[in-house]
C-alpha cells in the first residue's frame, strides 16, 4: 500500500525523523488558520499518489492566509495524471540551500534491503539513476543487522555528503530505518532531504509503501487506507475477503490461483482480438480450497459489474474440488434469482482436475440456460469473448 | 532421479496438528511420502493417527531429526509464526525447508533468508507462499495434487501453483521428474535458477518447463542463466501480459512497477536465451511436446 505524503510525514514524525509542521485539509477555507499559525506563509501541496505533481501545478507557495485559501481552492479538485486531488497539505516554508535524496527499499533481486543516497535530490531519482548513475550510491543493508551507525556512515560516505552535515544525515538514516522496520515498509524515501539556511537537515517530502502482509501486526495501518479511492466493486470484494482487481473490459473472470487467473486474463484478451477487442473485466482469484460459498460470493460481485457482458469461470481443481465449484455456481444463480435479480449474463465454465467429472455432471444436470461448459481453457476463453461481443 | 526430493526423503511437518497441516499431511501420506513426524511443542510426545498411520509429534525440529533422521520439513504454521518456524529449521540444519504459508511479511522472509546465509546455507528454503514440490511416484512435500501425473522426463519450476497443476495435467502422459513451486512472493528461497541448475544436472530430466509471472526480474536472470549454463531444452510461459501497472495481482510479488517487471520483457529475455515461450498454457504444453518428440527422435 502506497501512502500519501502527509501520511508518510506523520510516520516520519512518529519515529523522530525531522519534518516541518504540516496539516492536511479537504476544504480550502481551512487553509487560512493553518497559514496564520505558520506565520502567514505556507506551501500548499496536492496529496496524490503519483509523481510529478510539482510540474503539474500541484505545489504552490502562498504568501499569506488569504492566498493560502485561494491556492488550496485552485489545487483541490485538480486532475494530476488521472488522480483527482481531494486533499492538500499545508506545510511550513523552508529556506532551502541544498537538496539531497535518501531511501531504504526492498531489493527483490538480492533478497535483502538496499539504501540509496544521492547529493542530487529534488528531482526524480529514476532520472538521476539513468543520467548520472555514479551520483546515486546503493548500499546493501542486511535484514538482521539493520542500519547501524557504521552502516549509516558508509552510506553517507558513498553518497559523498558534505562533512558538515554527515552526523545529522547519519542520525536521519537511522531514524528512517526505524520507520522502515517498525512500520513493515517496503519503501521509505525522502526526496528532497534538505539543508536549510541555518544548516539543519529536514525531510521535506517523502514516500512510504507498506507491506499488507504485515497488517496482522500493524493494526494502525487500517486507518491509512484510502477508502474513498477504492473502486466500489473492489471494496465490496475486499469486505468479502476476495482477491479482486477491477479492470476495464467486458469479460468477467473467476479462477483459482493467482497465476492461473493472470493467465486467464491473457488468454481472454488474445481471444478478444478476434471478437471486437473485448477484454477481461476483472481479476478474481477464489484461492485454493475454495468453497461453494466463496464461489457464490465471487459470482455475485462479477454479475453485479455493469461492464460485464459474459463470465468465464476457469478452475483447475488442485485442492479445490470442482464439485464444490459447480455447487457454488448453482447456489449463486439460485441465490440471485431468489433475490429477484434477473441473471442475464452467460457463464462459460471450464472445470479440470480434482473431481472435474462430478463438477461437470452437476452443471449438466442443473441445465441452467445461461451456463455453458467448454472443455479447454483456450476454447472457453474464445466462447466467453464471443459472447461478450454480442 | 528427481531434484531436491526423492523416495528416500524423510519428511516432517511443522504445524501438522493445525487444520491445514493435518489435511495435507493426510494427502502427503496417501501419495506415498515418508512422513516421519510432526512438530508442535505443546503436543510433544503424543502421536496422531492419520488414517491409520501413527505419526509421532516432537517438541522441535532438532529433536525430530535426531529421532527420525528427517531431512525435509514442510511448514504450515500461520504467518505470524512462520519466521520462528523457519529459523528453528535453519538452527537444526535440516537440509530442506518447504514453506507453504501464504501472507508472510516480507521483512520476515528477508530476515530468515539472511539468517540462512549467516548459518552457511545448510538449509535450502523453498517458498514462502508456494505449493511445495513433488517428485511423482516418489515423494510429495507440500500441497501439489499427487494424482495428476506420473514420474517422467519433464522438470518443472513455477511461481504459480495452479499453473503448475495445469501444465502437469496437459503433459500428464509424459510425466515429470520433479515439479517445484517456488512461490510468487517478492522474497523467496529457492529460485528458478536453483531449480534450473538442479534439473540440468538430473539425468532423469530431459526437458524443462519454466513458468513465470509479472513482477521482479527473476525470469530475466533465469534467462541469462539458461543461456550460459543449460543445455537441455527449456520451454517457458509467462503470465500477466494484461496486468495493469501498479496493481498487485493475487501474489504479493506479482506487480508491474513503472516499466519494470512486465510479462513482455520477461518473454523477450527468455526468447533471446533460446527458450521457446508459449502464448498460453496449452501452447506451452504443445511446444514442450514437440521438443520432447524431437529429443526422443
Amino acid at each position: 500500500m502506497d501512502l500519501f505524503e502527509y501520511q508518510a510525514r506523520d510516520l516520519f514524525a512518529k519515529h523522530g525523523v525531522p519534518v516541518l509542521d504540516g496539516e492536511v485539509i479537504e476544504k480550502a477555507e481551512d487553509a487560512a488558520a493553518i497559514a496564520e499559525r505558520f506565520g502567514g506563509r505556507a506551501v500548499v501541496k496536492a496529496q496524490v499518489k503519483v509523481g510529478g505533481r510539482g510540474k503539474a501545478g500541484g505545489v504552490k507557495l502562498a504568501a499569506d492566509p488569504a492566498d493560502a485559501v485561494a491556492k488550496a481552492g485552485a489545487i483541490l479538485g485538480m486532475d494530476i495524471k488521472g488522480h483527482t486531488v481531494h486533499k492538500v497539505m499545508l506545510a511550513q516554508t523552508a529556506d532551502i540551500k541544498e537538496e539531497y535524496y535518501v531511501s531504504f527499499l526492498l531489493d527483490r533481486a538480492n533478497r535483502t534491503f538496499l539504501a540509496m543516497a544521492s547529493k542530487e535530490g529534488g528531482v526524480e531519482i529514476e532520472v538521476v539513476a539513468e543520467e548520472n548513475p555514479e551520483a546515486l550510491a546503493k548500499i546493501a543493508v542486511d535484514a538482521n543487522e539493520g542500519c547501524t551507525e557504521a552502516k549509516a556512515r558508509e552510506i553517507v560516505a558513498a553518497a559523498k555528503f558534505p562533512a558538515e552535515i554527515a552526523d545529522q544525515v547519519v542520525e536521519v538514516l537511522q531514524k528512517l530505518w526505524t520507520v522502515f522496520i517498525k512500520e513493515d515498509a517496503t519503501l521509505v524515501e525522502v526526496n528532497p532531504l534538505v539543508k536549510t539556511g541555518d544548516g539543519t537537515i529536514i525531510a521535506l517530502d517523502g514516500k512510504v509503501s507498506l507491506d499488507e502482509n504485515a497488517d496482522f501486526r500493524q493494526p494502525e495501518h487500517e486507518a491509512l487506507v484510502d477508502h474513498a479511492a477504492a473502486n466500489p466493486l473492489e471494496a465490496k470484494a475486499k469486505a468479502k475477503g476476495l482477491n479482486y482487481v477491477k479492470l476495464d473490459g467486458e469479460v468477467g473472470i473467476i479462477g483459482n490461483g493467482a497465476g492461473l487467473v493472470m493467465s486467464t486474463l491473457d488468454v481472454v484478451a488474445y481471444a478478444g482480438e478476434n471478437h471486437g477487442g473485448v477484454k477481461p473485466a476483472n481479476f478474481l482469484d477464489i484461492g485454493g480450497g475454495a468453497s461453494a460459498e466463496v464461489m457464490a460470493n465471487g459470482l455475485e460481485i462479477i454479475l453485479g459489474d455493469a461492464d460485464v457482458k459474459s463470465v468465464f469461470v476457469n478452475v483447475f481443481g488442485g485442492i479445490t474440488a470442482c464439485d464444490a465449484v459447480a455447487n457454488g455456481i448453482v447456489q449463486a444463480l439460485e441465490l440471485l434469482e431468489a433475490k429477484g435479480e434477473a441473471v442475464t449474463k452467460p457463464l462459460v465454465v471450464r472445470l479440470d482436475g480434482n473431481n472435474a467429472e462430478l463438477g461437470r455432471k452437476i452443471l449438466t444436470d442443473r441445465n441452467h440456460p445461461l451456463v455453458q461448459q467448454v472443455d479447454t481453457m483456450d476454447g472457453a476463453a474464445e466462447r466467453a469473448a464471443e459472447l461478450a461481443n454480442k | 532421479m528427481a531434484i531436491f526430493l526423492t523416495e528416500d526423503s524423510k519428511v516432517i511437518v511443522q504445524g501438522m496438528t493445525g487444520s491445514e497441516g493435518m489435511k495435507h499431511t493426510r494427502r502427503m501420506l496417501a501419495s506415498g511420502t515418508k512422513i516421519v513426524g510432526g512438530v508442535n511443542p505443546r503436543k510433544a510426545g503424543t502421536t496422531v493417527d492419520v488414517d491409520g498411520t501413527e505419526v509421532p509429534v516432537f517438541g522441535g525440529v532438532a529433536e525430530a531429526m535426531e529421532k527420525t533422521g528427517a531431512d525435509v520439513t514442510v511448514i504450515f504454521v500461520p504467518p505470524a509464526f512462520t519466521k520462528s518456524a523457519v529459523v528453528e529449521a535453519i538452527d537444526a540444519e535440516i537440509p530442506l525447508a518447504v514453506v507453504i504459508t501464504e501472507g508472510v511479511p516480507v521483512h520476515d522472509s528477508a530476515s530468515f533468508w539472511a539468517y540462512a546465509g549467516e548459518k552457511g546455507n545448510k538449509t535450502q528454503i523453498i517458498g514462502p507462499n508456494c505449493p511445495g514440490l513433488i517428485s511423482p511416484e516418489k515423494s510429495n512435500a507440500g500441497i501439489i495434487p499427487a494424482d495428476i501425473t506420473k514420474s517422467g522426463p519433464i522438470g518443472l519450476v513455477s511461481k504459480s501453483g495452479t499453473l503448475t497443476y495445469q501444465l502437469m495435467y496437459e503433459l500428464r502422459d509424459l510425466g515429470f521428474s520433479s515439479a517445484v513451486g517456488i512461490g510468487g512472493d517478492p522474497v523467496i528461497g529457492t529460485t528458478h535458477i536453483d531449480a534450473l541448475r538442479a534439473f540440468e544436472a538430473d539425468p532423469e530430466t530431459k526437458l524443462i518447463v519454466m513458468i513465470g509471472e509479472i513482477g521482479g526480474d527473476a525470469e530475466e536472470r533465469a534467462a541469462a542463466f539458461i543461456k550460459e549454463n543449460v543445455t537441455k531444452p527449456v520451454v517457458g510461459y509467462v503470465a500477466g501480459f494484461t496486468a495493469p501497472e501498479g496493481k498487485t495481482m493475487g501474489h504479493a510479488g506479482a506487480i508491474v512497477s513503472g516499466s519494470s517487471g512486465t510479462a513482455a520483457a520477461k518473454k523477450e529475455a527468455l526468447e533471446a536465451a533460446g527458450v521457446a515461450v508459449g502464448k498460453t498454457p496449452s501452447e506451452t504444453a504443445r511446444l514442450a511436446r514437440e521438443l520432447y518428440g524431437k529429443l526422443a527422435g
